[in-house]
């Protein structure tokens, strides 16, 4: 009577990916986000050197051009070692003025590029604290069951009805202080960390709600109960059996908590209290844009590349976890009318 | 009905009581006090009146004090904004707060439902493609980059609306509109799913088999049920939309609630924290407690007794 739970994954798995597979808008989305991505990883050593070269005499939001409007020098130590630019960086150099240049004369690719991947990471950051957090609360709950439970999903509720800008902005404020001093004065680690931690600690309600719901009907399933009468411990349960089976839909669910942070982290940076300068995110970039563009319509490259490549992103990675989720969902193979 | 109405309220006023709870421990457990937030800091004498003038002394007086004052509907002075009770700022900021998400509820309602309805009944065809593209745009777009746009739009290119303030009708759009598109997206969403589920029911199918037409299969029989998760959603989206936006106000220079919530919070105002949050979550729970009102009515499955 004990059902092996070991042999069902790996088959899921493949049908998933074959249902995944099958909605051309989720695959789209992932090769453009995959192809993005990679250019942002590989050009990373060398946009971390240029994303702050300032160059305030010639390039100050100079208009976006094919040719460089910044000479070679700025971006190499030409007198050092290394005199000659290597090949790559040589290419990498051609695109400098291709996006504009921002009001401090810096190369707006040379900022969107890393800009790309700080926003990816404090959304992966947050999806990474928002599903620990949640999965733990939500299955805690669920095993735990009766008293504990009622209390612990009546401070999900709670927590739902406090407007969520503000717990952001209080853990934001609240977390700076006490990190940076663990950080021994690192502000630019701390603030990160702060960044995911503030936006993960508002985003695991949901989740813990999710995962509460399958661990409650899976709590029901024979195999469980066949597990209890064996003797079985509610951790060695909760490893062994529970988790492995709450795995997809968790994943889904995180994934969908990507983009939210990537979005939540853009209203802070419109704020002012997101990444701090020189430090390039996304939603810092487009937020600076708006800026520059409320003042000036002219600037119309400040704001249309950093908005563009976020909303692309948010885009993408909605439309993949959308993807993700009905191929996991069952629900979504209904048949159409009329 | 009142013994349901009765208990719903009671509940809500538990509800309202955890949320100041704890947002009161949040504001009080973050380091650094509203006190100190000039450049330089302020002598230990100095800090202690204004603790004493604020009331501040002793924070789990101030917990009931504030609380049995808000019960009046008093709800003291602002920590930051000098020589204005958070009363005053409620009641100016709220009202215009309030018009501007009601104006936005019903635009996302007019924009959310076609597109999700539409959607799910041309399952598969380009029009589902289209309305989930739609509904996907309108969440990744970060509001102040809509804000932005139409107001270069309208505002600056074709001239026709005023780029920003209070006071006339024309000012009304703009706003309205920005506020709107996120909450559009998500109910038809909901509406999309409601109806992709609601149309493989038994009765959906009696009503086609019988010959009725489609269009009043899909607007009579299915669209009743489908809309049951939207309107629980509207009591949630109403409280939300009615207590401002920060980035609406802020790009088109609307004086609404949304920035006192921003401000209130990274200026750690107390006073105004608890007041901002009490009017949101009060709101909230009156919504609910209206939209489960309505579910009773329109959803015979749900009786009042039951619930």
């Amino acid at each position: 009577m004990t059902r092996k739970c070991s042999a069902e994954p790996s088959h899921a798995v493949h049908s998933n990916w074959r249902r995944f597979r099958r909605n051309r808008m989720a695959l789209l989305s992932l090769a453009g986000f995959v192809f993005f991505m990679l250019g942002a990883i590989f050009s990373l050593p060398t946009s971390a050197r240029w994303y702050n070269v300032q160059a305030t005499d010639i390039a100050v939001r100079s208009q976006p051009s094919l040719d460089p409007v910044v000479p070679l020098e700025r971006f190499f130590d030409t007198s050092g070692a290394n005199a000659i630019p290597s090949r790559l960086d040589q290419i990498l150099y051609r695109m400098t003025s291709l996006f504009g240049h921002d009001d401090l004369g810096r190369s707006l690719t040379y900022r969107v590029l890393p800009g790309f991947l700080v926003s990816l990471c404090i959304g992966l950051g947050a999806a990474l604290m928002a599903t620990i957090v949640g999965t733990l609360w939500g299955s805690i709950a669920a095993l735990a069951g009766g008293r504990i439970d009622a209390v612990m999903m009546r401070i999900v509720d709670v927590l739902f009805g406090l407007p969520y800008i503000l717990m952001v902005i209080l853990l934001k404020v609240g977390l700076t202080e006490p990190l940076t001093a663990i950080f021994g004065g690192q502000t630019k680690y701390a603030d990160l960390i702060v960044l995911f931690v503030a936006i993960g600690g508002v985003s695991w309600l949901t989740l813990s709600r999710v995962v509460r719901g399958q661990v409650l009907s899976l709590r029901e399933q024979p195999f469980i109960e066949a597990a209890r009468a064996t003797g079985a411990g509610h951790w060695h349960i909760l490893r062994k059996h529970v988790f492995p089976n709450v795995v997809g839909p968790i994943a889904v669910y995180a994934t969908l908590v990507i983009p939210q942070a990537i979005m939540q982290e853009s209203f802070l940076s419109f704020l002012g209290i997101g990444v701090q300068q020189p430090i390039p995110s996304l939603g810092r970039l487009a937020a600076d844009g708006v800026e520059a563009v409320n003042a000036f319509v002219g600037y119309w490259w400040l704001i249309v590349f950093p908005c563009t490549i976020l909303v692309f992103t948010l885009l993408a990675l909605n439309f993949i976890g959308d993807g993700l989720r009905d191929a996991v969902d069952p629900k979504s193979n209904a048949p159409t009318l009329v | 009905m009142i013994r349901f109405a009765t208990g719903r309220l009671l509940g809500g006023a538990i509800t309202i009581f955890s949320v100041y709870t704890l947002t009161f421990l949040m504001v009080i457990a973050i380091p650094g006090n509203p006190f100190q937030q000039s450049q330089h800091s302020l002598p230990a004498e100095v800090e202690q009146a204004l603790r004493a003038r604020y009331n501040m002394d002793n924070n789990w007086l101030y917990f009931w004090d504030f609380l049995g004052d808000a019960v009046t509907l008093d709800f003291g002075p602002s920590f930051t904004y000098n020589d204005w009770t958070c009363n005053q700022i409620i009641a100016d900021a709220l009202p215009v707060s309030m018009l501007i998400g009601f104006l936005a509820i019903i635009l996302a309602v007019l924009i959310g439902v076609p597109i999700g309805v539409y959607g799910a009944v041309k399952r598969g065809s380009w029009v589902d493609s289209a309305s989930l593209g739609v509904i996907l745009l309108g969440i990744s777009i970060p509001p102040f980059v809509t804000g932005s746009i139409l107001l270069l739009l309208f505002g600056v290119t074709m001239k026709v609306l005023p780029i920003g303030g209070w006071g006339t009708v024309a000012h009304l759009p703009l706003p309205a509109l920005t506020l709107s598109l996120p909450f559009a997206a998500y109910i038809a969403r909901l509406m999309r799913v409601g109806m992709l589920d609601d149309l493989q029911n038994d009765f959906i199918r009696t009503a086609i088999a019988k010959g009725v037409s489609s269009h009043l299969v899909i607007w009579k029989h299915a669209f009743k049920v489908a809309f049951l998760p939207v309107l629980s959603f509207l009591g949630p989206a109403c409280a939300q939309a009615m207590t401002g936006s920060f980035v609406v106000e802020k790009v088109f220079g609307v004086p609404g609630l949304g920035q006192h919530f921003v401000n209130a919070a990274l200026n750690r105002d107390a006073g105004l924290v608890l007041s901002t949050v009490l009017a949101f979550s009060t709101l909230l729970v009156l919504f609910n407690i209206a939209i489960d009102l309505l579910y009773t009515k329109l959803d015979p499955r749900i009786s009042g007794a039951a619930g």
